[in-house]
């Protein structure tokens, strides 16, 4: 009889009160609920749905045959492609790389307890502030070879002086990367700043004790200090990569030539205008790819030091 | 004589150290400002000046024309209705674009740091990561969907999509900031016998107001920057001012007029510029929460 | 000669000027004790005798050299931080070399000065770790280590121990303190918001207040003679009672009445001359009052009895307010008992109820 009748108590208190936390916990479900349709639909199912076009011979419409790797053995021999992955290439790796150097030299020198140090903040990072379109039209003004910087000089008297990156197919890239380096800059230079601002006051007291010239603090103890500032800032620069197509189409539209196409703008290409579905989402899925594998050790150093930490 | 005693502050002398960090920052600075220089100088000269004269000097005889014309008269292709048409375009896309994505983000980050609902995290997790996919790879099959449900270029579209692309920053802003605070301060609304929305707009919301001013800050620059998803799904009747900047400048129309190009360019650039230098300090704050780290 | 010898400085932050004409002086191997609550100016006076501040006037002399204008890494000094301020991704041997190696000291010498203070300070196995490696206690001591290598004349301590726990915190003191003793010609400067560790530290305690020096005195003198009632209040736990009251005279002598409190001030040292009818404030420290059945003072109800091991903190009160009393730990005491208090007039302060100045 005991052992009949005590269970029941539990079974019915440990019912009641799963029926109170589902009630309560009913509206929040409710609320995260159209957001996780758009996760499914969209953020899987989209991409989902772009990989498997990629398999397919779509052209203006979707079809669902399926053509194993074709689209992607077409990809790799097609110049544009060939020519838009060396140039993400090119420009990120400059346009990183730049961005640090240059914004942690900016932020470095601000630090020197400058007057008007609230000025060159603004100076610096408001090209932040505005559109790529704007950034690209403002930088193809100003590189114009006829009426722009090169004129400028050449009036000076220097008759010989030529700046045609802009119309030079081997050169193009590299104006975009220099209108890419006006507009990220300065937000490194913030981000860095905000880092540099933090810190240890003592620190700095220790190294001028110890007689420890000022370059030698930055480079041997503040840097160090700022890892976190640098990882969050090239994500951010990263991303911008990856997005980089208004750039190009405002400031090159991708040429000369096709010397300045890239990846993005080789996708939206092929879907909205050359009507070349499967290619376009073929490329789309290597960015995918990239994007992922670029990704995943960072994500997945994340992860483990998300273990790490409660123990 | 004998050298002075030392007494006091600390001689201060002009070390080349200091006029090298004044030398590197003037430089720096100049380098920003050119562009907007050559923009503005440009905008206000007429065609002529500039085919002969030097691209940084001053307009010798200043004109608002180009203005004029950029904002009423400028041609898009065949249209010649000026850049007002897109400017208007982009306030109606901003607005409930920036108010719906700020209340989608808000509601998610307090339903994720308060209320313990199964898969949540999971949900958001794959939200983060889909925060670093192209774009491009999620472009084709939406606009297949939004054709199939008939609002495809259409106002009511581009608006939905600002919003989900939006979902991740936004939702990750205020997940962070209300996982700052203090979980007795909802322990306790709950024992007071606050439910989900109760809680939300009564004690949440009223203390999230510098999270709202950074959001505001970061969907509004977004979103008026914003140009492929305005390209892809806005329709022709909605392009927003940067489509239309785009077609302007390269509307293959006759000589190119470099002063109307741009004043145009100043005018799409103008509401990011005063949410720039209106918000300040909240700018970089808006950047850096918006930063993908929590 | 002075070790180091501050004399008539100022320093000015923005607008504010600080100090106004500060004068001090320290012996040569002596161990100097700046206390006070925190904006006090304990730590702007370090970091200027450091050079890590500009004074605004005045001058700084070190060893006997003044060193008003010269670099932190030149005078002769080396600093303790409350932070540690351990040079992040350096091992601990690095972190103790870098100093000297700036200064391109020669390899073998680096290597005997950091082996020799890393065995003074047991730290010789933490050598090749790194400061995150560390716990609190021995990044300190690392920190500590840091400024051994210097070997410099004067050590500057910058409340090294607050960030420590309190177990840590004693036994890092003891630590500083045979440090001091064995390094014997060392002038020790050290800056403390806790009035333990000023106590068990010093040779002298300067004690601050508002960026004024309020007393200097070892910690007898600070202890027993406060100057004013800041100085009384600021040191000592459970803190001094201070009895609110008249000088009266009776008999041609003075006595301080405060109600039917009175105590004949015949053998009080005074400091200055007292006036019928001043009003003063009377400060006992609570192992001062004595538990009898017939004392000075009559009356008192025990309120509460806080029992603390070897002693005991007994609150008790009559109509003219509560008294703590320290006592041994194993007085029978119950709160509502009745007691009167002995009170000895050689172990009170007294201070002017105006200007707060002993008397």
């Amino acid at each position: 009889m005991d052992s009949a009748t005590i269970p029941v108590p539990t079974v019915r208190a440990a019912s009641t009160q799963g029926r109170r936390l589902v009630r309560t916990r009913l509206p929040a479900a409710l609320a995260l609920l159209p957001t996780a349709l758009v996760v499914l639909v969209v953020y899987i199912g989209c991409m989902l749905w772009t990989v498997r076009l990629s398999f397919t011979s779509s052209t203006l419409l979707p079809k669902l045959d399926w053509v194993g790797l074709a689209q992607y053995s077409r990809l790799f021999v097609n110049d544009r492609f060939v020519t838009s992955a060396e140039n993400i290439v090119i420009f990120g790796v400059l346009f990183i790389s730049g961005c640090l150097i240059l914004g942690f030299l900016l932020a470095v020198f601000i630090d020197q307890n400058v007057r008007a140090e609230g000025i060159f903040r603004t100076v610096f990072l408001y090209p932040y502030a505005m559109s790529f379109v704007v950034t690209g039209v403002a930088w193809q003004w100003f590189l114009n070879p006829g009426l722009g910087l090169q004129k400028v000089v050449r009036d000076l008297g220097f008759e010989s002086f030529t700046f045609d990156w802009l119309v030079n197919p081997d050169m193009a890239i590299y104006t975009i990367v220099i209108a890419g380096l006006w507009h990220g800059s300065g937000l490194t230079m913030a981000i860095l700043l905000a880092g540099l601002r933090g810190v240890d006051e003592d620190l700095w007291k220790a190294a001028k004790v110890d007689g420890v010239p000022t370059w030698r603090v930055y480079t041997s103890i503040v840097l160090p200090l700022l890892r976190p500032m640098v990882v969050t800032a090239t994500v951010l620069l990263a991303t911008g990569v990856v997005k980089l197509y208004d750039l190009v189409v405002a400031m090159t539209m991708g040429g000369p030539g096709i010397a300045t196409e890239v990846p993005a703008k080789f996708v939206m290409d092929h879907l909205f205008e050359r009507n070349n579905i499967a290619l376009g989402t073929a490329a789309a899925t290597i960015m995918l790819i990239t994007v992922v594998a670029v990704l995943a050790p960072w994500v997945y150093a994340r992860y483990i030091r998300a273990q790490r930490r409660p123990a | 004589m004998s050298a002075l005693e030392p007494q006091g502050r600390r001689p201060r002398h002009l070390t080349i150290g200091r006029v090298g960090v004044y030398a590197f920052l003037i430089t720096a600075a100049l380098f920003f400002l050119l562009p907007l220089w050559i923009m503005v100088v440009t905008s206000l000269k007429p065609m002529d000046e500039i085919r002969l004269g030097n691209i940084l000097a001053l307009p010798a005889a200043m004109t608002i024309e180009a203005w004029t014309k950029a904002w009423s008269s400028a041609c898009t292709g065949l249209e010649c209705n000026g850049i007002s048409v897109g400017f208007w375009n982009s306030v109606r896309i901003l607005i409930p674009s920036v108010i719906l994505s700020i209340a989608a983000g808000a509601i998610n980050g307090y339903a994720l740091s308060f209320w313990r609902v199964k898969g949540a995290n999971v949900m958001f997790g794959v939200l983060l990561l889909g925060a670093f996919i192209p774009y491009q790879v999620f472009l084709y099959p939406l606009v297949r969907i939004f054709s199939m449900s008939g609002i495809y270029n259409s106002l009511t579209c581009i608006v939905i999509v600002h919003v989900i692309f939006g979902l991740p920053t936004m939702t990750l802003l205020f997940r962070n900031y209300y996982a700052g605070l203090p979980i007795e301060l909802f322990k306790a609304a709950r024992i007071d016998g606050g439910g989900f929305w109760t809680i939300f707009f009564r004690v949440m919301l009223p203390m999230s107001t510098p999270m709202l001013v950074v959001a505001t800050i970061l969907q509004t620059t977004g979103i008026w920057n914003d140009f492929i998803f305005g390209l892809t799904f806005a329709g022709r009747e909605n392009l927003p001012m940067t489509v239309q900047l785009n077609n302007i400048v390269h509307s293959t129309q006759g000589e190119r007029a470099y002063n109307v190009d741009m004043a145009a360019t100043m005018l799409a650039a103008l509401v990011p510029l005063v949410v720039y230098f209106v918000s300040g300090r909240w700018f970089v704050r808006g950047i850096a929460a918006g930063a993908v780290k929590g | 000669m002075s070790a180091v010898s501050v004399r008539d400085v100022s320093v000015a932050f923005e607008a504010v000027r600080v100090f106004d004409g500060l004068t001090l002086d320290i012996e040569e191997g002596e161990f100097i004790v700046l206390l006070g609550p925190s904006g006090c100016g304990k730590s702007t006076l370090l970091n200027a005798i450091a050079g890590l501040l500009d004074v605004a006037s005045g001058q700084i002399w070190i060893g006997g050299r003044n060193v008003t204008w010269e670099e932190p890494k030149d005078r002769g000094i080396a600093m303790v931080f409350q932070s540690y301020a351990l040079y992040p991704r350096m091992s601990v041997k690095e972190n103790m070399s870098f100093g000297l190696r700036m200064a391109k000291t020669p390899k073998p010498e680096i290597e005997k000065r950091v082996k020799q203070a890393a065995e003074l300070l047991q730290i010789t196995h933490l050598l090749d770790r790194r400061p995150d490696q560390l716990s609190g206690g021995q990044r300190q001591r690392v920190a500590i280590g840091r400024a051994l290598v210097r070997d410099a004349a004067v050590f500057l301590f910058d409340e090294p121990l607050s960030n420590l726990d309190a177990k840590l915190r004693n036994e890092l003191r003891v630590e500083i303190k045979r440090l001091h003793a064995r390094l014997g010609k060392t002038t020790m400067v050290y800056v403390t918001h806790d009035q333990i560790e000023a106590m068990t530290l010093a040779d002298r305690i300067v004690v601050m207040k508002d960026q004024k020096v309020q007393q200097i005195g070892s910690p007898g003198e600070i202890y027993r003679r406060p100057a004013n009632l800041f100085v009384a209040g600021f040191v000592g736990s459970p803190q001094m009672n201070f009895i609110k009251g008249r000088i009266e005279e009776s008999d041609g002598s003075p006595e301080f009445v405060a109600g039917r409190r009175r105590l004949p001030l015949a053998g009080y040292d005074f400091t200055g001359h007292p006036t019928a009818g001043q009003d003063v404030i009377l400060g006992v420290r609570p192992e001062h009052l004595d538990i009898l059945d017939i004392g000075t003072w009559s009356g008192f109800t025990i309120d509460i009895v806080e029992p603390m091991g070897a002693d005991m903190v007994i609150w008790c009160s009559d109509r003219e307010g509560s008294l703590q009393v320290r006592t041994g730990g194993n007085t029978k005491a119950a709160p509502g008992d009745r007691l009167s208090l002995r009170v000895d007039v050689a172990q009170v302060s007294l201070f002017d109820a105006e200007t707060g100045d002993r008397i």
